[in-house]
């Protein structure tokens, strides 16, 4: 027989180095009699008194992942057989059973499972019904209040509260606490967590605390006693929970009125309204629209970009009832510094076309189909990004809402972005360049035309192709001024 | 925290509860490190439950329950004489940050009554979980009840900062809604699920962050005429036409301040618990409405049993179920299996020939599966069949003491 004693509690280290010497010196489980520190061997106590005999540099045993995790999570059970069916299932892994947790039915991996489950619960149980309560470290130099500290005292029902600290840690990186029990302790001071022994219940945490006050009555609020049915509550939060649960001192007096509650509310007659029923704040309620372009313009200006990154949204620049509105991509790293639209590379051939075609900046609206500026960091350089069919919808609305207010006689798609965001389609730019019908919001039909995004002309590598496209371009935007001409100064 | 806070908490808790959605699930790991706060696991955590039944895990409570709607199953409806409060934007925060600081709650369940316009008050939410997220690096989980007859564009804000968005239907069908919220429009509510809907679709696959754990919504049960099968046809298109995660049914519960439209009774909380059986077998378990709406009477779903049991003893034809051989399909209308019981008979059914003891460690549901199921050493012979077979699964009456 080989006794082997671990550390109290959850001792994984010293079970896998047992384990791997028992397995490396072929010990079967029913020769081993294992006991933890609060259990004292039957054999008498020899520190790795057992194992002496065997292999002292065993190698580890190589398990598959989820009998590793399970392992990891029974160890912390309280139950003084845990190590003894361990050994017995890393045995039977050992001789060849690899799949060993598919055979849900074995007793053995039944009773494994439940000891897991139990762990696994107690642990849940622990992240959710530990409650942390604020005291305040000692006043700082200045007189002024102390650090932040928090403070919680937890009884767990197994040895989980090492295992708990990768929850708590992660959640409270932020924050100065500790954490006390009966089986140990965790202390962390936003850099470095210390494992301590088991504690003793901390005077002082039924202090004031107005949070700890606010939580309880949060807690009556929240109760509708028309529902009334501790059953339920209790096959979640059983009572042993209760004495640590500040909030819990409450439930026997709330389960108690609630009938008297629900009666009240069933025997009181339909009150008559106290208040006069405000008909003009009603009626106002659906004026909620932007009325002006300047409104809409606020809205636009303190929204968040759909993707992060942008300064500011870039919104459109130009007179209202415009007789063109030339609609863009998007805005691009100047136009962001800026804040104006079509002011970088691509603005200026832009500007330069347009002049070319007898239209008047200054008298045309410009404006973007996506209000920001969207781009991937490289260096210090901001890469411009296309935005995506979905951000396009994202800003499509506003975009209607925009045009609404400017009424321009005549809508030019500039590139493909422009044009799904005013055609509602993805449309092929150089296959259907030209007079294009768009939909507004209301169902109408705003009279648009579609041409290239001056950026595409930047793009073109061949000098001679570029001319062209460029003379095309301008072509374009000659015929787009001919569409409106005579309508209003250009 | 002064006693005016307080106040408020208190006034607008209670008139928040009557939303029964609490899930704080599905959003993916994540952590707000050094200098942010929070974190979430995927799985949601309750904090505590209440005397009835129902968990705590996010602190829900409304912006204000000031509210320019009269809806008559509401209490915050504007005829209604009940208290009212209104939390700033950073009062909410400070609030949501204090609690979370404690380990009381996993995030923030925000709602609110209507306030000037849809518009302004639900710009005020999305403030609040901006608030959170931006100035306090707050990485846990937020919950924004959106207000449909809002701007598009503000609902799409409110996604980059929420985890989870949602629009209550409250009324299954579109006739009630009328009748009893005439602020409220059944086309707009579906017309903003089907746009929140496509947008996390969207964004999902262009990778960008909006309102990752989905959306969800609840409906009212009890106070109007719709049957158990309208209830369960409305879900059913919900989850089929616009994704959603959840809906949530909500017997409807006696309020102080009632509405004289809306008479006053107990709550059908037995018939909302069926619906939630129901709600399951059509999700996990390959059932359809009719199937489900079939083992009760009327377009009413049976009260006495699940509708599961209920289907299967109008279907008797279809049993009993040999556990070593019947596809996992059939195995799930077994009554007393569990989705994840059957998927443990599946894998240990490939090692083993599976005995009744066997089953008996793999489900706690054996008492009412062994009519239905055929073992190595079981069968249930004519017990299927027997006539009083329901009335051997269902918990025998209470014996009445006799003095």
């Amino acid at each position: 027989m080989h006794p082997v004693e671990l550390k109290d509690g959850a001792d994984l280290d010293g079970f896998r180095r047992a384990l791997r010497r028992l397995v490396a010196g072929g010990v079967e489980p029913d020769d081993v009699a294992w006991s933890g520190g609060a259990m004292p061997s039957l054999f008498g106590t020899c520190p790795d008194g057992g194992t002496a005999a065997l292999p002292a540099d065993a190698p580890p045993v190589p398990l598959p992942r989820l009998v590793g995790a399970l392992i990891e999570s029974v160890v912390c059970h309280r139950d003084p057989e845990r190590y003894a069916l361990l050994h017995r299932m890393v045995w039977r892994v050992v001789c060849g059973e690899r799949d060993i947790l598919d055979h849900h039915a074995d007793p053995l991996v039944h009773r494994l499972a439940m000891l897991d489950k139990a762990v696994r619960r107690d642990l849940h149980k622990m992240h959710a019904f530990l409650r942390f309560r604020e005291l305040r470290g000692p006043d700082g130099p200045d007189g002024g209040p102390g650090a932040e500290r928090y403070v919680a005292w937890f009884e767990p029902d197994h040895f989980i509260v090492e295992a708990t600290a990768p929850f708590f840690v992660e959640r409270f990186e932020s924050l100065v606490w500790s954490i006390l029990t009966p089986v140990g302790s965790l202390h962390w001071d936003r850099r470095s967590l210390v494992v301590g022994p088991a504690a003793a219940k901390p005077d002082g945490l039924d202090r004031d605390d107005r949070f700890a006050e606010g939580w309880q009555r949060y807690y009556e609020s929240t109760f509708n006693p028309a529902r009334v049915n501790p059953v339920a509550m209790r096959a979640e939060m059983p009572r042993k929970y209760w004495a640590n649960l500040p909030e819990a001192a409450a439930i026997p007096g709330m389960i108690r009125s609630a009938p008297a509650r629900v009666q009240a509310m069933i025997a009181a007659e339909a009150a008559a309204p106290r208040h006069r029923n405000p008909d003009k704040a009603v009626a106002a309620m659906a004026r909620q629209e932007p009325a002006t372009l300047a409104e809409l313009n606020r809205v636009i200006g303190r929204s968040e970009p759909l993707v992060p990154g942008a300064t500011r949204a870039v919104l459109g620049e130009g007179p209202e009832g415009a007789a063109i509105a030339i609609v863009g991509e998007q805005p691009g790293d100047q136009e962001d510094l800026e804040g104006r639209p079509f002011v970088g590379p691509a603005g200026q051939l832009l500007t330069r076309a347009l002049e070319e075609a007898g239209i008047d900046r200054r008298a045309a609206y410009l404006t973007n189909a996506v209000k920001h500026f969207k781009f991937v960091a490289r260096g210090k350089r901001r890469l411009h990004q296309s935005p995506t069919a979905g951000e396009v919808k994202h800003y499509r609305w506003w975009l209607m809402k925009e045009l609404d207010f400017v009424r321009p006689r005549l809508v030019v798609a500039l590139g493909a972005t422009a044009a799904l965001a005013l055609a509602g389609r993805s449309v092929a730019v150089l296959r259907e360049r030209g007079p294009m019908g768009f939909g507004d919001l209301q169902g109408g039909i705003r009279q648009g035309f579609v041409t290239v995004h001056p950026s595409y002309l930047l793009r073109l590598p061949d000098a001679a192709e570029k001319e062209n496209a460029y003379a095309a371009f301008v072509a374009d935007l000659r015929r787009a001024r001919g569409m409106v001409d005579g309508a209003a100064p250009l | 925290m002064d006693d005016t806070l307080l106040d408020k908490l208190e006034v607008l808790a209670d008139a928040a509860k009557y939303d029964a959605s609490c899930a704080s699930s599905g959003a993916k790991r994540r952590a707000g490190g050094a200098d942010g706060l929070g974190s979430t696991t995927g799985a949601g955590i309750c904090h505590a439950y209440t005397p009835d039944g129902r968990c705590v895990s996010l602190l829900k409570i409304l912006l204000t329950n000031y509210c320019l709607y009269d809806c008559a199953y509401c209490i915050n409806r504007r005829s209604s004489n009940v208290r009212r409060a209104r939390f700033s934007v950073e009062e909410v925060v400070r609030l949501t940050l204090g609690f979370y600081k404690r380990n009381c709650i996993e995030g923030l369940f925000l709602s609110s009554g209507i306030i000037r316009s849809p518009d302004y008050t639900m710009e005020q939410m999305m403030l609040v979980a901006r608030s959170l997220r931006r100035d306090h690096g707050f990485a846990g989980y937020i919950h924004l009840k959106t207000i449909p007859e809002a701007s598009p564009w503000l609902i799409e804000q409110a996604g980059l900062w929420a985890d989870r968005l949602s629009i209550n239907l409250e009324l299954a069908s579109d006739r009630s809604l009328k009748a009893f919220a005439p602020e409220k429009d059944g086309a707009s509510i579906k017309a903003v699920m089907g746009q929140v809907g496509e947008r996390i679709v969207e964004a999902k696959e262009e990778r960008r962050r909006f309102s990752p754990a989905g959306q969800s919504t609840q409906m009212i049960v009890g106070a109007d005429e719709s049957t158990d099968l309208s209830v369960l046809e409305t879900s059913d298109t919900l989850y089929r036409r616009y994704g959603l995660r959840r809906v949530y049914y909500s017997a409807f519960s006696p309020i102080p301040e009632a509405s004289s439209v809306l008479p006053l009774k107990p709550p059908p909380l037995q018939r909302e618990n069926r619906l939630y059986q129901a709600d399951w077998l059509l999700r996990y378990y390959g059932f359809t409405v009719e199937e489900i709406a079939g083992g009760g009477e009327g377009g009413m779903l049976d009260l006495g049993i699940d509708p599961k049991l209920a289907w299967a003893l109008k279907n008797r034809e279809r049993f009993p179920v040999d556990v070593n051989r019947a596809d996992r399909e059939m195995l799930l209308r077994v009554p007393g299996l569990g989705a994840r019981a059957v998927d443990k008979i599946v894998e240990a059914r490939r090692h083993t020939t599976l005995r009744l003891e066997d089953v008996a460690r793999l489900s706690s549901g054996l008492k009412r599966a062994r009519a239905f199921l055929v073992t190595a050493d079981h069968h249930p012979g004519g017990l299927t069949d027997r006539a009083d077979l329901r009335q051997r699964l269902v918990a025998p009456p209470k014996q009445l003491s006799l003095f």
